[in-house]
């Protein structure tokens, strides 16, 4: 494996007292997909402007393609593509203008930028809406502009800032199966999210952020399987007996989470340790037995559910 | 996509240094994004930067210019309105400026997230603030040309000198762009936004624009003299009548150093704002 193209040691970034981000270290290597995974305001998207060389750190020590972000700032913008939490297309141009003029702020000849603009419209599906107002766009359509947009200088790293916080499920699965095309064909792609599916589907690895921590590195399957168990059975019986239910399921399993409105239990067989509640004599309103996903991780990890 | 790099050529168009990291020396790229972004401006708008100082020209100049008969100015005797259409200018040169550089720079930071997205690439701090104040300047300047025209064709242009007040009117507005800019960055909500109209007003009337400075007490005078729209009038009634005097290279100085410090500030702002 080459050099990482992103390399942080006890990276911090500090507001006052408050550390959003404290002492992370992890590592990118090019072409990988690479995933910050964390609730909000776990310091995921500082970490990425500071990465982005858009906000500069407290302490630690950054190189993004081999520069430090504090020196070589312009240069390493140049080879990023960023693509932001919230949108901030350019609504007073239109869709394919929007490329362009972008482009023009890397310093791209007119020639470049035109060609370029043609092959992302292709590529975000939006050649049929090159003239359409951004604002006439719907939800996914800009996201995708967004995307096409940080491709526009061909960036060695993509940024994604929760790509698709707020869109909806169908929206979600064409940008996904945009970004896969973009992993396949070699781009080095850094995102964060606070979606289980969305990581499991796009990192090849990520690490698990809360407080401005890291609480645990891997590949998606990986940290599955050391933090979780391979199933997951789902309990609810209601706010009343919730509580007792739990008192009398105490051993099954591998071990077991109460939450507000259900219970969870980890066991290599769910469908036994179903079983295993009725011979008890519980009959719970509803249960569900699932694969263990990223959110079993993180509650094992914080005692708490990604999305609160 | 295909595979086609447009990376090399992105290299060259780069500057190393002590201004690398504010300065890419792309200023045109955000002057070109504006030009474009014109294509959908709403042109009534930018039709009322040079509506409105012919407005008061032929009120005041022409209208209220009959009633008060010639004025002396250098000890010579001009037309009133010959002696006010340089001060409309210098306003008009002033309001386009503040314009571009308060409403719309407020606009672009707070609600369009423009600048967020321009300061993601290797465009650094110095090529937006430069860049919008150009593309301010354009506008002013043009508004500028037609003013000059009209004040032409009315036989208030008294001297060929008069050709100087178009660069003069660019440099006034880009004193009052790159500061104006700076102070945008500071203000938060639309009241705020107010504060400058205050500001502007009484700067309006009071810098010599209607009346010479000496009907004023001698310490009202010396406050005056420290505005910006003072300095702008008095240059350009100098380069529009003829009546020229050494205060002129002040005058030019003062908005050489406005400029040095406005673009400054306005740099190390948005530095601050959007690369903590």
């Amino acid at each position: 494996m080459s050099a990482a193209v992103i390399a942080a040691v006890d990276l911090t970034k500090k507001y006052g007292d408050t550390a959003a981000v404290d002492a992370i270290s992890f590592e990118v290597a090019p072409g990988e997909a690479f995933g910050l995974l964390g609730p909000n305001g776990a310091g995921k998207s500082t970490t990425m402007r500071m990465v982005g060389a858009v906000s500069a750190r407290t302490s630690g020590t950054l190189e993004v393609l081999g520069l430090d972000p504090d020196e070589g700032g312009p240069d390493i913008r140049a080879q990023l593509g960023v693509v932001p939490q919230q949108d901030n297309l350019d609504t007073d141009l239109r869709v394919r203008e929007n490329l362009l003029v972008y482009g023009r702020y890397f310093g791209l000849s007119h020639a470049q930028v035109a060609k370029r603009a043609d092959e992302l419209l292709a590529f975000a599906q939006l050649e049929d809406r090159a003239r359409a107002k951004v604002d006439d766009l719907s939800g996914g359509m800009k996201r995708r502009l967004t995307i096409a947009r940080a491709l526009i200088n061909d960036p060695r790293i993509l940024l994604l800032d929760e790509p698709t916080t707020g869109l909806d499920p169908q929206a979600r699965h064409i940008l996904w199966d945009r970004l896969y095309r973009l992993r396949e064909q070699g781009t080095t792609l850094v995102l964060t999210t606070h979606y289980m599916d969305e990581a499991e589907q796009l990192c090849e690895r990520l690490v698990v952020v809360d407080k401005g921590r890291i609480m645990a590195e891997g590949s998606p399957a990986a940290l599955i399987r050391e933090y979780s168990t391979r199933e997951v059975l789902e309990l609810r019986f209601g706010t009343d007996r919730s509580a007792e239910a739990a008192r009398t399921l105490h051993d099954l399993g591998d071990r077991q989470e109460v939450l507000p409105d259900r219970l969870l239990v980890y066991a290599h067989d769910g469908e036994a340790a179903l079983q295993e509640v009725q011979r008890r004599g519980l009959q719970p309103l509803t249960s569900l037995v699932r694969r263990s996903s990223l959110e079993d991780v993180f509650l094992r990890l914080t005692g708490r559910s990604l999305i609160e | 996509m295909t595979s086609t790099s447009t990376r090399p050529a992105i290299a060259p168009t780069r500057r190393r240094g002590g201004v690398g990291a504010l300065y890419s020396g792309n200023a045109r790229a955000v002057v070109y994004r504006g030009l474009r972004a014109t294509g959908s401006t709403n042109y009534i708008v930018v039709a009322t930067g040079f509506v409105e100082p012919v407005f008061y020209l032929l009120a005041l100049g022409v209208g209220l210019g009959s009633f008060v008969g010639p004025v002396s100015y250098g000890g010579i005797h001009i037309p009133y309105a010959a002696y006010i259409a340089p001060a409309l200018l210098g306003v008009s040169a002033m309001n386009g400026a503040i314009y571009d550089s308060t409403w719309n720079v407020f606009f672009k930071m707070h609600f369009a997230r423009l600048y967020h997205g321009m300061l993601a690439t290797s465009l650094g701090p110095l090529d937006v603030a430069l860049g919008e104040i150009l593309l301010a300047l354009l506008r002013g300047g043009a508004y500028a040309v037609a003013f000059l025209i009209v004040m032409s064709a009315l036989g208030l242009s008294l001297s060929w000198t008069v050709l100087l007040a178009l660069p003069a009117v660019l440099l006034i507005a880009f004193g009052f762009a790159s500061l104006g800019m700076g102070i945008t960055s500071y203000l938060k909500t639309f009241q705020q936004m107010d504060w400058i109209n205050f500001a502007l007003l009484p700067m309006f009337l009071l810098s010599a624009t209607f009346y010479p400075l000496s009907v004023y007490p001698v310490p009202l005078q010396w406050v005056i003299e420290v505005f910006p729209l003072w300095h702008a009038v008095e240059l350009l009634r100098g380069l529009t009548t003829g009546i020229l005097s050494p205060a002129v290279f002040i005058h030019v100085g003062y908005f050489l150093v406005m400029i040095a410090v406005g673009l400054t500030f306005t740099t190390r702002r948005l530095r601050a704002l959007f690369l903590d």
